[in-house]
């Protein structure tokens, strides 16, 4: 699920709606963690960073290796069959603006490191942020003795499927532009400058945003693996806003067609944000005076920057299998992609055009790494594949429980490397890689499925959302819709949200585009487990086409 | 057993002399700076996870963060960090005292306080803060023992906080407080997947939460919740369990912002420009409140800029009484700022749940919402969908468990289609399983809620 924290129109007393932290809030750090996504991690273990900081001393030198070393060596001592250890030192920096004004300019910075360790088969886990020699050791043994606590209940053993061991790994991600070397100064006068053209375009509020994360993080394990990683994240975002002139009505228009991305300060330049201010504010203008959806069966047309969500949570979200396997049921939820051996190779997901695939190496992507937080080198696999369910998302724990299905279609019991935490403070479980709809054979644009289309709607961006815990039932809205008659767009439309069952809505998707027209989509704070915690993911997906899906109107009066 | 408690120390958090000495550290460390903050969190947080009847993951952290302040006349930038050694805290001072001179300055500049005086918190807890992975995985044991022995499958989590925030300033303000937290809550599934009841618990005493009710009154839900029919989604007689409740109307408090009202661009804006302070906007039945001094629903003392917080009452008898002024919006609008602490309370009345229940001819019992997502700000809208326990009540009695709903609904027409309420009670109503805010509310029932179609998800 997506947990967003809103920080525009609810600055000072910021009460975070949808955020883990219920809570009035002022500090820029809890903004910055709310942003990245980070609202789940204890307050104290936020990410982030300095950015006069030399990154020193690097997680990859031989201090960290030896102190890696003391850890694993310690969690055997105590009694541990296996264990890892991850060090990590997050830099992040947020600029958040209003208007003409800056409201918030925080560089953050933490540092600290996590065992996990098994014992009698359970698992235990502890951090801390001192990295030193002493509190190393007393971590580790710390994770085994939890371990051990844990093992007192324990029905089913953990078994981990083989991985191949790395020694000395290292992986970046591939960026142009350090967001880090980038000059404040610069940065302000972009989201100011933007602020402008907003305003000049009819808008009367326009909240905008820029944020960075550097993350180094240093994996050791017992199988024989040293790792380092460097990944960047960047995300530039806006939001206008528009009040009628009699104050009875507001709307906004947010820039989700700028994607949080996993690449540098280059997806800001890329995003042109003071070239664009202006029309996304006449947008927000407009929808004052679009027209009321009429309640009925349409034909949605959906861009790349709007389902994405929908991928998010009816297909990426209920083939995770944790989920199907019950051990999310009393948050996340379960799946009605389960039991696994009844729906493996057999479950209709949806129309023979759906191809959908997990993978953590789509250049740009948010969920891209060299190795998972076990060490394991992640593989592109199929999830869906015309139409048909054929596997789900594992982790080394989790593979193990699926070896009948893979030994029967011939195939290696082996993690699909989505193993990841979100911080040191936080023990690493499965979750979703990128996952994307593959485009159609065909080259086919947006404009050609508008034309295809005798009586429709299109939607641009993402908006409200909402989906059940077993991932059937589920509502979206968008940023921009807009009526289709006779294979052309004929206005703008507001209050427009479907409502969709997940079989039912895959099963009616009957036009794709072609790889030309592929687009990145995705988002931070992707929240599961217990306590949450905060992933980022991208999906990758083309324009679609949905025939006959319930939309209802969400305008009501107070 | 006593060499493995040696190693599961209890919390770990700075103690108030330990906040001070870093705090004169960190300010210490101003070379440029006119005025600083510094702000520091510290604390440990340990969790058990279980499922499927056993203990899945855990886990124990601690750490400690300084947020350095600084500013350049109407200038501010911040740094953060947890590296507490002299070089990192010179580090966060001179990046914020760097970065404070790049900013531009600021047409809403608010001068660090003066020193103030702060009542003592109410939210710290020994019972909270000794509990260790041992005391945590006997609590899980209390749930999943009785439902492994009814054939049942438990899953649920314990989350327990103990830990310390302090503020203090280049004026000399200095506060400090410690508080706890705590939540516990399962879900318990049938075998056959037809049957889902949850249960919950938030409070910072944990000596108030009581594990094995807890997963008793999980397991009767699922038992009761099998193979549920469906129903005509449209408008409901619904009685809202406190849980649910305590879901919908958190979101009005998050639409207190005086600001946003004021620019017009929120439910409490008044058509024609002004807010709707003055105004009656739900039954006169209810009145919606925070105060962080109140032992049921406890919170901080003070804001994290050093303001003394204290009780504040939004809605007093269905009319709005005051909303939430930053300092910044209180000078200029002329008012006092809020400074409210964050938890929230609903007053109550006299009708039990049974008397609801027994008092419908048709209706739904409602035990909690999930995946709660705002559609439409104009009227805090929200759509969602009902979850583990949804029943129809008939002539006066529950009859048959039903499929969940979605509803696309807001939390003030609810409250002014308001039919009854009971007695107010703790709950434990974030998302995530957290202990989230501090919020005591009352079972209610209501006419004409608004389902709009039917889920499969059990």
């Amino acid at each position: 699920m997506i947990v967003r924290t809103r920080i525009d129109a609810s600055e000072s007393t910021g009460y975070c709606v949808g955020s883990t932290r219920r809570q009035f809030v002022k500090t820029t750090s809890v903004a910055a963690a709310a942003i990245a996504g980070l609202a789940a991690v204890p307050s104290a273990a936020r990410a982030a960073a300095h950015s006069a900081l030399p990154l020193s001393p690097s997680l990859g030198d031989p201090d960290i290796k030896a102190l890696a070393q003391v850890a694993l060596d310690a969690a055997r001592g105590a009694g541990a069959t296996y264990a890892d250890v991850r060090f990590a030192h997050n830099r992040t920096q947020l600029l958040f603006t209003r208007e003409q004004r800056v409201q918030g300019l925080t560089d953050n910075e933490t540092r600290g490191f996590g065992v996990r360790a098994i014992v009698n088969g359970a698992w235990g886990f502890a951090a801390s942020r001192e990295i030193s020699r002493d509190e190393v050791a007393r971590v580790a043994r710390q994770a085994a003795a939890q371990a051990r606590a844990n093992s007192g209940t324990l029905v089913r053993p953990v078994v981990l499927a083989p991985v191949t061991p790395t020694p000395d790994g290292t992986w970046r991600t591939p960026i142009e532009i350090d967001p880090f070397s980038i000059a404040i100064e610069d940065k302000v006068g972009l989201l100011l400058a933007a602020n402008a053209a907003a305003l000049k375009g009819g808008a009367r509020f326009v909240n905008s945003n820029m944020f960075f994360l550097r993350e180094e993080k240093s994996f050791a394990s017992t199988d024989g693996s040293f790792i380092v990683q460097t990944i960047y994240r960047t995300q530039p975002s806006m939001t206008m806003t528009a009040v009628s002139s009699d104050m009875s009505d507001f709307q906004t228009r947010a820039t989700n067609e700028i994607a949080p991305m996993g690449r540098g300060y280059e997806h800001v330049r890329d995003a042109r944000l003071v070239e664009n201010a202006a029309r996304w504010a006449e947008e927000a203008v407009q929808k004052l005076s679009a027209k009321p959806v009429e309640v009925g069966r349409y034909d949605l047309v959906l861009d790349p920057w709007h389902l994405w969500l929908t991928i998010h949570e009816s297909v990426a979200h209920p083939t995770e299998l944790d989920r199907a396997m019950g051990y999310e049921a009393n948050y996340a939820g379960t799946s009605f992609v389960a039991p696994p051996d009844a729906v493996l190779g057999k479950l209709k997901f949806g129309s023979s055009l759906m191809n959908i695939r997990g993978d953590r190496d789509q250049p740009g992507s948010l969920s891209a790494v060299g190795w998972d937080d076990e060490g394991v080198r992640p593989e592109r696999f199929d999830i869906v594949k015309n139409g048909i369910f054929v596997d789900y998302q594992t982790t080394r724990e989790q593979a193990v429980w699926l070896a009948d299905y893979y030994k029967k279609s011939n195939r290696a019991v082996r993690s699909h490397g989505c193993s990841y935490g979100q911080s040191w403070a936080d023990v690493q479980f499965q979750r979703m890689p990128n996952v994307s709809l593959l485009p159609g054979e065909k080259d086919l644009s947006w404009d050609d499925l508008i034309a295809a289309t005798d009586k429709g709607i299109a939607i641009m961006g993402d908006g409200s959302f909402s989906i059940d815990q077993q991932r059937y039932n589920a509502q979206f809205g968008g940023q921009l819709a807009y009526e289709i008659k006779g294979g052309k767009i004929v206005g703008m439309l507001k209050d427009v949200a479907y409502q969709m069952r997940t079989p039912e809505f895959w099963g009616a998707l009957d036009m794709i585009g072609g790889q030309k027209s592929y687009r990145l989509g995705g988002a931070f704070g992707d929240a599961k487990g217990q306590p949450s915690q905060s992933n980022a993911i991208s999906h990758g997906c083309v324009p679609s086409r949905f025939r006959g899906v319930n939309v209802i109107n969400t305008g009501r009066k107070a | 057993m006593s060499e493995l408690r040696s190693l599961l120390e209890s919390a770990r958090y700075l103690s108030r002399e330990e906040c001070e000495a870093l705090a004169k550290r960190a300010l210490g460390f101003i070379t440029t700076a006119d005025a600083a903050r510094v702000n520091i969190t510290s604390g440990s947080r340990g969790n058990t996870r279980f499922a499927v009847n056993q203990v899945s993951t855990g886990g124990d952290n601690f750490d400690t963060a300084v947020t350095v302040t600084a500013y350049a006349g109407r200038r501010s930038a911040s740094s953060t960090t947890n590296q507490l050694d002299d070089p990192g805290l010179q580090q966060a001072m001179a990046t914020a005292e760097r970065l404070a001179k790049l900013a531009p300055e600021d047409p809403e500049f608010m001068a660090e306080l003066e020193p103030m005086q702060y009542q003592a918190g109410r939210n710290w807890s020994e019972a909270t803060a000794a509990l260790d992975p041992q005391g945590r995985a006997d609590a899980v044991r209390a749930i999943t023992a009785p439902a492994k022995q009814a054939g049942l499958i438990s899953t649920g989590y314990l989350d327990a906080r103990a830990g310390a925030t302090s503020v203090a300033n280049s004026k000399g303000l200095f506060a400090y407080s410690r508080s706890t937290a705590s939540a516990l809550t399962t879900t318990v599934r049938t075998p056959d997947g037809s049957g889902s009841g949850w249960a919950g618990a938030a409070h910072h005493d944990w000596a108030r939460v009581d594990a094995a009710s807890l997963g008793a009154r999980a397991a009767e839900k699922a038992r009761h919740s099998r193979n549920p029919g469906a129903i005509e989604p449209g408008r409901y007689t619904v009685v809202f369990e406190p849980t649910a409740v305590g879901n919908l109307v958190q979101f009005i408090a998050g639409a207190l912002t005086a600001r946003a009202a004021d620019e017009g661009r929120s439910f409490f804006s008044k058509p024609g420009g002004g807010n709707k302070i003055g105004a009656k906007v739900v039954d006169e039945r209810v009145t919606i409140l925070s105060d962080p001094f109140d032992a049921d629903v406890a919170g901080a003392p003070f804001t994290s800029e050093g303001l003394p917080t204290q009780r504040s009452v939004w809605i007093e008898n269905g009319i709005v009484k005051t909303l939430n002024y930053d300092r910044y919006w209180a000078q200029k609008k002329s008012v006092t700022p809020t400074a409210s602490g964050g938890s929230l309370k609903m007053n109550g009345g006299t009708t039990s749940l049974d008397e609801m229940i027994a008092s419908t001819q048709r209706g739904l019992l409602v035990t909690r919402f999930w995946y709660l997502r705002p559609v439409d700000q104009r009227t805090i809208l929200y759509t969602g969908l009902t979850r583990d326990g949804t029943f129809l009540i008939e002539r006066g009695k529950i009859t048959r468990a039903v499929k969940n709903l979605r509803f696309n609904d807001s939390p003030v027409f609810m409250l002014n289609n308001l039919e009854a309420l009971g007695t107010p009670v703790r709950v434990s109503a974030s998302e995530d399983g957290g202990p989230g805010q501090a919020i005591v509310v009352p079972p209610i029932k209501v006419r004409d809620f608004n389902f709009t179609s039917l889920s499969d998800a059990v």
